[in-house]
């Protein structure tokens, strides 16, 4: 009987520890348990009136929420991207400018101080979402027809982008002066919860849905695996491969929507700098593979938080923006080491090895 | 690679036929700058102080074309040459270092960081990429820890060095008075220029070279034919790394300060340079000589813009990215070709 359970237990063991959610869950758990033992205030989330005298919910659960959230919609993009072409987009940050930069074009339009918004913020956010869109095809389109690596073919956007996001607006840094702008990337009036929560949740469930009644994640799984037999299955690859590069273009529009909603201006240096880089650490964290193949976008979506996470627990240590690079790295490194299958490998038949012996005594 | 008579791509190497087209479309850009820009391109000083000022990018981009041509990719460098000049700055001014222990500093930390990237990348198998993307981090991170504030260099040993100009013979040109001024570069250069002629030769000529693009071609050939394939990526990162350090020296030597915002963004220009060098990232394919002249396209192409009055903020980005954006389809499409020829 206690050997059937015994084995039953390593088994649960085993499965937990294979389960893709396991690493960023165990992130998670050790970041929050070290933060509740430095300061158990953390944990706190405390009602409170904003600047405009609007009920807020302020706490570093809700911050964490709150900044994550951008994060959290490019990783669904960019888990896709990953998983079928095995390849990473380098240029979110940049386009994040352009679709940014574009939809102030459009509100502003063309004025850097006009006294009310020039269109429909809608109209302003679906131009973004073209943009956005155009600059995925861009990169689609190197990538798919062109078979240029993908960390090759989003160079070119990476370099080009920040100048054409200041090209698009003349260099100057329009202001949107309509207030309701702001909603998106704060509080609207009378809702204590962040709205960019609601906007990531909404993303989340749109993917949801379109993972489960279509077979977009079975054949960008399929092409990631392997091109030439799932093109003798009767998939495009080419296609697939395109189309999720223009799925991460709407994403970024959508992160592009809340970071410039959050100042209602564009800094086309410095907006969502260094995004692209937490974005793929998301995908890694959730322990995706980064050379394509099997995917599970809920781990990523995890590991985004994970990594704001992180980031909120670094500040609240008053540690230095620029230092926070250090920190992070070394993180990163013990994340990725200790998720490396062949540190696993060993470190399983380490286990295996003690086990029996204990048995024994 | 087996070779049919007939056309004449199949006459040439992969390596070659990419290398010549980046060589002719220097030739091309920089004649074409002396005819239309005229101006400070006639003048042989103009293209020295392109050296003179990418002398370090020539360091890091041959080192990362070497981890290229192995199949990873290293995107720390950026960062190392950053730390680099930081630390060494540090130590010749706060504690009066000498120049000797400033160049050991900057191999310790190149060959510090190869050694761990390389171990991580080669032995534990983790993702080139993620491993130098932690290592951006850190090398940036570490920067602003080591000092924040950006400061330059009043080490008078130091400053006699970074001063330091070699005459090129018999080039160079007469100033508004009529007085023959020499063309002249700086010690980085002689340093990048022995640095990519030592290269060449390890690629071409020896074990290890043939090793790298054996292993960057087909790994599990590689392993068949005997190479230890472990050992000889483990080495790829270990050059690249230390060859950032030299390069962050060479970097320090020209600028004279230590800032966390020095060659920003250097790790992408390395790439690009390398790629229009005609390198592949897929691995096995690439040349020291192209990336030399990748480089050297490079800036050209941003002194044409500088020189031709543009608003540099814009558009030395947009046109860099224009640049690699053809050499990219060139290639894409040569390649198709050959294939298709091999056929």
């Amino acid at each position: 009987m206690s050997d059937t359970k015994k084995k039953k237990d390593q088994s649960f063991l085993k499965r937990l520890t294979s389960n893709q959610l396991f690493i960023p869950l165990l992130a998670l758990i050790l970041l929050a348990a070290i933060n509740l033992i430095v300061d158990p205030s953390f944990i706190k989330v405390t009602p409170g009136y904003n600047n405009a005298g609007n009920p807020v919910l302020s706490g570093y659960l809700i911050t964490i929420l709150d900044y994550g959230s951008e994060l959290a919609i490019l990783a669904i993009g960019m888990t896709l991207v990953t998983a079928a072409s095995g390849g990473q987009d380098i240029s979110v940050g940049a386009t994040i400018a352009i679709a940014g930069s574009a939809m102030l074009r459009v509100l502003c339009g063309g004025d850097s101080r006009p006294e009310t918004i020039q269109a429909p913020i809608i109209v302003a956010f679906l131009v973004a979402c073209l943009v956005g869109m155009l600059c995925g095809a861009f990169n689609g389109l190197l990538v798919s027809v062109f078979k240029i690596q993908p960390m090759i073919a989003t160079l070119i956007l990476f370099t080009a982008g920040r100048s054409i996001a200041a090209w698009i607006n003349n260099n100057e840094l329009p202001i949107v002066p309509d207030p309701r702008f702001s909603y998106f990337g704060g509080f609207i009036p009378g809702i204590p919860i962040p709205t960019t929560v609601f906007i990531a949740a909404i993303c989340i469930v749109v993917i949801a849905l379109v993972l489960k009644f279509t077979n977009l994640g079975l054949y960008t799984q399929a092409v990631g695996i392997n091109e030439s037999s799932s093109r003798l299955n009767g998939i495009n690859p080419t296609f697939i491969k395109f189309l999720a590069f223009v799925i991460l273009g709407i994403c970024v529009a959508v992160a592009a929507l809340i970071k410039v909603s959050r100042l209602s201006t564009i800094n086309y240096s410095v907006i969502a700098k260094d995004i692209e880089m937490d974005a793929i650490l998301a995908v890694a964290l959730g322990g995706n593979a980064l050379s394509g193949g099997k995917f599970n976008i809920w781990a990523s979506i995890l590991g985004a938080y994970v990594i704001q996470f992180l980031t909120t627990t670094l500040y609240k240590f008053n540690v230095q923006s620029d230092a926070l690079a250090a920190y992070k790295a070394v993180v990163v490194i013990l994340l990725v080491v200790f998720s490396a299958p062949k540190v696993r490998e060993t470190m399983g038949n380490l286990v295996k090895k003690v086990a029996p012996k204990k048995e024994v005594a | 690679m087996r070779l049919r008579k007939g056309s004449i791509f199949n006459k040439i190497s992969d390596t070659n036929l990419l290398l010549i087209i980046t060589i002719v479309i220097f030739f091309m850009m920089y004649i074409g700058a002396i005819i239309f820009q005229g101006g400070g391109f006639t003048k042989p000083q103009m293209f020295f102080n392109i050296l003179n000022a990418n002398a370090s990018l020539i360091i890091t981009a041959t080192g990362m074309s070497i981890v290229m041509i192995c199949g990873g990719i290293d995107i720390s460098v950026g960062g190392v040459v950053a730390l680099v000049s930081m630390c060494c700055a540090v130590y010749l001014d706060y504690h009066d270092g000498s120049i000797l222990g400033s160049i050991l500093i900057a191999l310790g930390i190149g060959l510090a960081y190869g050694l761990v990237q390389g171990f991580l990348v080669a032995y534990l198998d983790i993702q080139p990429f993620i491993v130098s993307l932690a290592g951006m981090f850190f090398a940036r991170g570490m920067t602003t820890i080591v000092n924040t504030a950006p400061f330059n260099v009043a080490d008078e040993e130091f400053t006699a060095l970074k001063l330091t100009r070699i005459n090129v013979p018999f080039l160079g040109s007469y100033n508004k008075k009529g007085v023959w001024m020499p063309a002249y570069v700086e010690i980085g250069v002689i340093v990048a220029l022995l640095i990519v002629v030592l290269l060449f030769v390890v690629l071409r000529w020896t074990k290890l070279g043939r090793n790298f693009y054996a292993v960057g071609g087909n790994k599990q050939s590689a392993l068949m034919m005997g190479i230890n394939v472990k050992r000889t990526k483990f080495l790829s990162h270990l050059i690249c790394s230390i060859l950032a350090g030299i390069g962050g020296y060479v970097y320090f030597l020209h600028v004279g300060s230590g800032a966390a915002s020095h060659a920003m963004g250097m790790e992408m220009n390395a790439i690009a340079s390398s790629i229009i060098g005609g390198t592949m990232l897929t691995g096995g394919v690439g040349n020291i000589i192209g990336t030399l002249f990748g480089v050297l396209s490079l800036s050209t192409i941003q002194n044409i813009v500088a020189s031709a009055g543009l608003d540099d903020a814009w558009w030395t980005g947009i046109t860099i990215a224009a640049m690699l954006c053809l050499f990219l389809i060139i290639q894409s499409i040569v390649m198709a070709q050959k294939k298709k020829a091999l056929k």
